[in-house]
């Protein structure tokens, strides 16, 4: 393979990774957006995604049409149930106590996917066949395609949401004055339930897409979410662009460098751009001015 | 809680556990002890840290490693003396605490979290893969054990009373820290970073050192814990075990010197204890951290030492003008 | 006699909107030189500027004739500046005595290892901080509360707790910022006398205030600030009926919610 070939396959492969790095990153955001909590039931809204998809496909013989928005469906409503029976009733709304909240639900999370479908690997099934396709100069796999295309249209769609949705534009506002939001009618915990809702989604929707090429074990989620969460950090913490650019530039950059640079140590690269990101320019990309001082 | 009651409850602790393996002869029991020792001096600096200076790290047990390994790789694989490699071990973690905390803790906000955590996976992926230095996945052995003239701690009831004076130290040395210039400081950070650094308060400087110290107090665990077990390995220290300090630190109520203790004493057999019911541990240590948090933020340190303070404060008022 | 605390064209920008605009005044050493003005006329950016919670985009603090525009307050505390929140900064869950003492922190130096090792000199330390904390209590009459959680002090209180906290490292220039919002006569009357007895030793005071009669009663100078500009400055006699002062404070003053 020439040299141009390489750098096509790692940047689409760079991309592939990415496009589920942003939305991951995306799911973090939006609930920082709403809460100003890490939310780190993430990780495993990404591996319950892969086994609910799991269970439909090869248990319950559901078809692909059909058991893709079913199985992003049910991790929805698991996010909403988290948020309505761990952190609503929460006798404290600081923000570290939230947090370790979130990770005993976690804990608890992982716990009971390792009952229900046992700690060994899985295999899922690609979307449209596992045939090695031939674009620009690279070999793709069908499935790096879906993810590719399904990423886009979830951005493309989250963003007509927030900004032409009462819905959205009534959980921006939660997010940006809570009181004042709550005083023109919009009840405050609704809109954070339906935000922990949205992070299901976006973490099922990525654990869909990517364990078929990864392959599908309960402690799949953990490490994708954590590159999830640099991605956004680099992006730009809390910023919706900022997410996807920086979810999408961590996978190209993660691919480049352990084409070009060393593969044994690929998953460092993701946290060493995270650290340099916090020491350079904490406010990432897209971020907004300097963290204040003092 | 004034300085003077808590050295003597330190004091009393102390003979409790000088005391305690008279009746504890276990060794399996005595190994537990270890472990909550270690833990124990761990969370001392962390409660430091999160409940003083305000500032949580989720990377702790990067440091717990840093000092594991490069006292394990010093003297298994170079021969060094233990504690010299302890010193190099203690010196090259304290540098590296201060590499990574100066930048992200002159902001205001919660940076130190995220850079803790990256720090925390880097060095875990490191210690993996790096095998040739480390061992990899299968880890190190053969690491010698401590020893002071004719006595080699080779023993659990020699690393018993070896690890719990450290953990005592560090308690008193915290204790008097806490009643002192530097703990009014770090308490004021706390209270108002603003107004702390307008009455003088350097508190970038503060934080950087109070990350510092609770770093090398951690390295020294690590230091303590090879030497101890002989052998080491990756797993011990990730992210979870990090998560699983900071958890101590909260339950037993942040900020709260003997509170962490107890939540060390507490969390640390608790995944044994929870074995007993096999499959079902992970499902009931997350349940009871979740239900600890929803309905006991402040920790069972935490709300004793409300109540406590809220007792003298009534006493306080009703005393006559 | 050469000013203790200068202001020199500064300007400070949010945005596109000036805070402060070219703004200079001075304050005499020894006096109280009060700084009012409408609702965000950036009499509080003003004190931000002087003590380096925020550096402004133009211009130059001057004190004691130094340059100390881009020091950090930590620095300028030493160099003998002192000043007191109008949101009150109060460490809430210290006690009353403990927040004076952070005062004083500046004038002393324990360290951490003295601190956890108990060096020698830190009991002689420690009891002359506490004697100058209960002394900075007394001038604000609050030695009874010295053991009390901070929080727990009626509002009143706070505010005088905050100066004594303020005023405990005897610093050269103290800057008050509305420090009688919210008292009532007797407090404000009360806080007028802990003032001057402060000028007589030689404290240079900037006072941000809207209590015109606070004002009124103790100022040697008054500097007026609208939309951040400087629009007079002079005694108080003169301001009261300068009729650019009168103007921006009666007419053309944008309604608030």
């Amino acid at each position: 393979m020439s040299f141009q070939e390489q750098i096509s396959q790692f940047l689409l492969s760079g991309l592939t990774t990415g496009s589920i790095y942003a939305l991951v990153a995306l799911g973090f955001c939006i609930i920082h957006n709403a809460t100003g909590i890490v939310n780190f039931t993430q990780v495993d809204f990404i591996t319950l995604g892969g086994m609910v998809m799991y269970s439909l496909l090869r248990l319950l013989g559901v078809g692909q049409l059909a058991a893709f928005p079913l199985a992003v469906g049910a991790v929805a409503m698991v996010g909403a149930l988290v948020q309505r029976f761990t952190i609503q009733p929460s006798r404290s709304k600081e923000v570290i106590h939230l947090i370790f909240i979130t990770i005993g639900v976690s804990i608890v999370l992982r716990g009971g996917i390792k009952q229900i479908w046992g700690k060994s690997s899985m295999a899922l099934p690609h979307i449209s066949g596992e045939e090695p396709l031939r674009l620009l100069g690279a070999t793709v796999l069908p499935q790096s395609l879906w993810v590719l295309g399904i990423t886009l249209l979830v951005v493309v769609g989250l963003h007509l949401f927030f900004t032409r949705t009462l819905t959205g534009k009534a959980m921006r506002a939660t997010a940006s004055n809570p009181l004042a939001s709550n005083l023109m009618g919009v009840e405050a915990n609704r809109m954070v339930m339906l935000s922990f809702a949205l992070s299901g989604t976006l973490g099922a929707v990525a654990g869909v897409l990517i364990t078929p090429i990864t392959t599908l074990a309960y402690d799949v989620g953990i490490i994708i979410g954590l590159k999830g969460f640099a991605g956004a950090i680099l992006g730009g913490y809390g910023n919706f662009f900022g997410a996807v650019l920086g979810g999408l530039l961590l996978g190209v950059l993660e691919a480049l460098g352990a084409g070009l640079v060393s593969s044994a140590y690929k998953d460092v690269i993701a946290f060493v751009i995270l650290l340099m990101v916090l020491f350079v320019r904490p406010a990432g990309i897209l971020g907004r001015g300097e963290a204040r001082r003092v | 809680m004034e300085r003077n009651r808590q050295l003597l409850i330190l004091l009393a602790t102390a003979l409790g556990v000088g005391i305690l393996p008279v009746v504890v002869r276990n060794p399996f029991y005595l190994n537990v002890l270890n472990i909550v020792g270690l833990n124990g001096l761990m969370v001392v600096g962390l409660n430091l840290l999160i409940g003083y200076a305000g500032q949580i790290s989720l990377g702790h047990a990067a440091f717990y490693g840093l000092g594991a390994y490069t006292s394990g790789i010093l003297t298994a694989s170079y021969g060094w003396s233990p504690w010299p490699a302890m010193g190099m071990a203690v010196g090259a973690s304290s540098v590296v605490a201060y590499l990574v905390g100066v930048p992200t803790l002159r902001l205001r906000g919660h940076y130190l979290v995220m850079a803790t955590l990256g720090f925390n996976v880097i060095l875990n992926i490191v210690m993996v893969r790096w095998e040739s230095m480390t061992g990899g996945p299968s880890g190190l052995a053969s690491i010698p054990p401590l020893s002071i003239g004719e006595v080699r701690f080779d023993t659990d009831l020699k690393n018993y009373y070896l690890i719990w004076f450290f953990t005592m130290l560090s308690v008193a040395a915290c204790v008097n820290l806490v009643d002192s210039r530097v703990g009014r400081a770090l308490r004021a950070i706390h209270g108002s970073e603003l107004a702390a650094n307008t009455l003088g308060v350097n508190t970038a400087r503060y934080k950087s050192v109070v990350f510092v110290l609770s770093a090398a107090m951690a390295s020294l665990a690590g230091s303590l814990y090879a030497h101890y077990i002989g052998f080491i390995s990756p797993r011990s220290f990730d992210i979870f075990f990090s998560i699983e300090l900071v958890t101590m630190v909260i339950v037993g109520g942040m900020g709260n010197l003997w509170g962490a203790l107890f939540g060390a004493a507490f969390l640390t057999p608790l995944p044994q204890v929870l074995h007993f019911f096999e499959e079902y541990k992970d499902i009931l240590y997350g349940g009871i951290l979740v239900v600890m948090l929803m309905f006991l933020p402040k920790g069972i340190g935490g709300s004793l030492g409300s109540w406590y303070h809220a007792r003298r404060f009534r006493k306080i008022l009703a005393q006559p003008r | 006699m050469a000013p203790m605390l200068e202001v020199v064209h500064v300007s400070v920008f949010f945005g596109g909107l000036a805070a402060l605009s070219g703004v200079s005044f001075q304050a005499r050493e020894a006096r109280i030189t009060a700084l009012i003005g409408p609702n965000g006329s950036g009499k509080t950016t003003a004190l931000n500027v002087i003590s380096g919670v925020r550096f402004p985009d133009k211009g130059e603090v001057m004190l004691a004739g130094e340059r100390v525009t881009r020091l950090r307050p930590y620095q300028l505390c030493s160099m003998g500046l002192g000043r007191t929140f109008q949101n009150l900064q109060l460490f809430q869950h210290m006690s009353v005595l403990e927040n004076v003492k952070v005062g004083l922190h500046s004038r002393t130096k324990t360290g951490f290892l003295g601190a956890m090792f108990r060096w020698p000199g830190m009991r002689k330390e420690e009891s002359g901080v506490e004697q100058r904390a209960m002394e900075a209590l007394e001038l604000v009459g609050l030695t009874a509360k010295a053991h009390w959680p901070a929080g727990a002090l009626p509002y009143g209180d706070q505010k005088r707790l905050e100066i004594a906290r303020a005023a405990v490292a005897e610093p050269r220039v103290l800057l008050l910022d509305e420090p009688a919002a919210g008292l009532n006569l007797a407090e404000r009357l009360a806080l007028e006398e802990t003032f001057l007895q402060l000028k007589q030793k030689g404290t240079t005071i900037l006072l941000v205030e809207h209590d015109m009669n606070l004002v009124m009663g103790i100022s040697d100078w008054v500097v007026v600030l609208h939309y951040g500009h400087k629009i007079a400055e002079g005694s108080p006699q003169e301001m009261r009926t300068d009729p650019r002062v009168v103007d921006a404070y009666l007419g053309g003053e944008l309604p608030h919610a």
